[in-house]
C-alpha cells in the first residue's frame, strides 16, 4: 500500500478533525434543546462553542496555505473562547438573580 | 457537494426569514433576524462577494440585531408589551407592505438591467487609487453614493437623539451601566479592546486592496466602544462634548472638502485625479471610518437618559 502525500493526509486530517467538531455542535444543539435549566443549558452551549469550534479550526488549519493564516485561525478560536466564556458568566448571575427572586 | 450545500444555504434563508417575519413574539423575531443576518453574510460569501459578507455579519446580522435587542429591552422597561404582535391580521399594514413589495417588484422589471462591468471599469481601475475593486467603486466610482450613506447615518443618530427628554438633554448618554470591580464583564471589557480596536484598525486599513473598509472596520471599532461602556471602563459622552460632536462629523467633512477640492481643480464634484486618488482615498476611509465608529456605537447607547432606572 503507498504511503500517502502530505495533501492527502492534510484532507483526511481535515475531514477527521471537523467531523469530531460537528459532533460537539450537534451534541451542544442537543443539550439546549432537552436540558432542564439555565445553567445546564450554558454547558451544553459553551461545549459546542469551545470543543466544537475549536475541533473544526483545527480540521480547517489543516488547509492553511501560510502560517499566518493559521495564526489567524487560532486568534478567531480564542476570541470566540473569551466571549463565549463571559457571556456564560453573565447570563448565569442573571438567571442567578432571577430564581433568587433578584 | 457544493450544490447541496447551496440549496441548504437558500432553504435556511427562506425559512429563517419566514420564521422571523411571522412568527409571534417580538424576541423571536430579533433572534430570527439576526441568524438571517448570519446565514445571509455566509451566502454572500459563496458569492465571493467578502466585502459584503463582512458588511451584512457586522452591521445587518450583529448591529442591527443589538439595536433590535436594545428597542426590545426598552420596550419591556417602559412596559410596553412587547411580546404581542398584532395578535389577527393589521389590513392597513398588510396593504401598505403588500404595495411596497409590488412597487420594488414593478422597479426591478421597470428598470434597465445594469451592464455588467465592462471593459471601462477594468480600465479605469488601475487608475482608481484601490486596488480592491469593491472600494474604487464605493469611493471613487461612485462616492457620491457613499457620502450619503454617511450623512444618512448622522441624521439616524440625531433621529434617536431627538427621543430623549428635555430634563435629560445635558445627560450622559444611555442608561447608567456598571460593572462589579474585577468581576467577569470588567475583565472582558478589558481584555477585547484591544485585540478589536487592533482588528477594527486593520479592517480599515486593508480596505483599499483588500475585503475591509470604513463601514467594516467602524462596526468593529464601534463593537469595542460599547463593549469598553458596558464593562464600565469608559462612560458615554454627553451629547454637549465637541471632541464627540467633531469625531461624528470629520468623515462627511472630509469626504465633502475632497468632493469640493475636486470640483475646484479637477473638473468635478467627487473626482478624483489618479496621482493623488489612493492617498484621498486612505484619508475619507480613516476619517469616515472614525465618524462611523462613533455614530454606529452612540446609536446602540442611545439617547441621554439620567436618572432612569438601571
Amino acid at each position: 500500500m503507498p504511503i500517502p502525500d502530505h495533501a492527502t493526509l492534510a484532507t483526511y486530517a481535515t475531514y477527521a478533525f471537523t467531523g469530531v467538531g460537528l459532533f460537539f455542535f450537534i451534541a451542544g444543539t442537543v443539550g439546549i434543546l432537552r436540558f432542564p435549566d439555565v445553567f445546564s443549558r450554558l454547558h451544553a452551549l459553551t461545549k459546542a462553542d469551545n470543543l466544537g469550534l475549536g475541533f473544526i479550526t483545527l480540521g480547517v488549519a489543516f488547509q492553511a496555505d501560510t502560517w499566518r493564516d493559521i495564526a489567524v485561525l487560532a486568534l478567531i478560536w480564542a476570541l470566540a473562547l473569551v466571549a463565549a466564556g463571559t457571556v456564560s458568566q453573565l447570563i448565569a448571575r442573571d438567571a442567578l438573580a432571577e430564581r433568587d427572586g433578584r | 457537494m457544493t450544490l447541496l450545500l447551496d440549496v441548504t444555504l437558500c432553504a435556511f434563508v427562506l425559512g429563517i426569514a419566514l420564521a422571523a417575519v411571522a412568527g409571534h413574539g417580538v424576541f423571536r423575531a430579533v433572534v430570527f433576524f439576526i441568524v438571517y443576518g448570519l446565514l445571509l453574510s455566509v451566502a454572500w460569501v459563496r458569492l465571493d462577494a467578502v466585502n459584503v459578507a463582512l458588511a451584512e455579519a457586522a452591521i445587518g446580522g450583529g448591529l442591527t440585531g443589538v439595536l433590535l435587542l436594545t428597542t426590545y429591552g426598552k420596550l419591556a422597561r417602559d412596559g410596553a408589551e412587547a411580546g404581542a404582535m398584532g395578535g389577527g391580521f393589521n389590513l392597513p399594514v398588510g396593504l401598505i407592505c403588500a404595495g411596497l413589495s409590488g412597487a420594488l417588484v414593478w422597479a426591478w422589471f421597470a428598470l434597465p438591467l445594469p451592464d455588467a462591468p465592462g471593459p471601462q471599469t477594468a480600465e479605469a481601475l488601475p487608475r482608481a487609487g484601490a486596488g480592491n475593486p469593491v472600494t474604487a467603486v464605493l469611493l471613487n466610482f461612485r462616492a457620491w453614493d457613499t457620502l450619503l450613506e454617511s450623512v444618512v447615518l448622522l441624521t439616524a443618530l440625531i433621529g434617536v437623539w431627538i427621543l430623549g427628554r428635555d430634563e435629560d438633554w445635558h445627560a450622559r448618554l444611555g442608561l447608567p451601566q456598571h460593572s462589579r470591580p474585577g468581576g467577569v464583564m470588567a475583565g472582558f471589557g478589558r481584555v477585547l479592546p484591544p485585540v478589536g480596536f487592533l482588528v477594527g484598525v486593520y479592517l480599515v486599513y486593508v480596505g483599499a486592496d483588500h475585503p475591509g473598509g470604513a463601514f467594516q472596520g467602524g462596526t468593529v471599532l464601534a463593537a469595542v466602544g460599547l463593549v469598553a461602556a458596558l464593562a464600565g471602563q469608559i462612560r458615554p459622552p454627553r451629547i454637549s462634548d465637541w471632541q464627540w460632536r467633531a469625531a461624528l462629523v470629520v468623515g462627511p467633512l472630509v469626504f465633502i472638502t475632497s468632493g469640493l477640492a475636486g470640483a475646484m481643480f479637477f473638473g468635478g464634484f467627487l473626482t478624483l485625479p489618479a496621482d493623488i486618488a489612493a492617498g484621498a482615498i486612505f484619508a475619507i476611509e480613516a476619517a469616515l471610518a472614525v465618524s462611523i465608529a462613533v455614530t454606529l456605537a452612540l446609536l446602540v447607547i442611545g439617547p441621554p437618559q439620567a436618572g432612569h432606572r438601571a
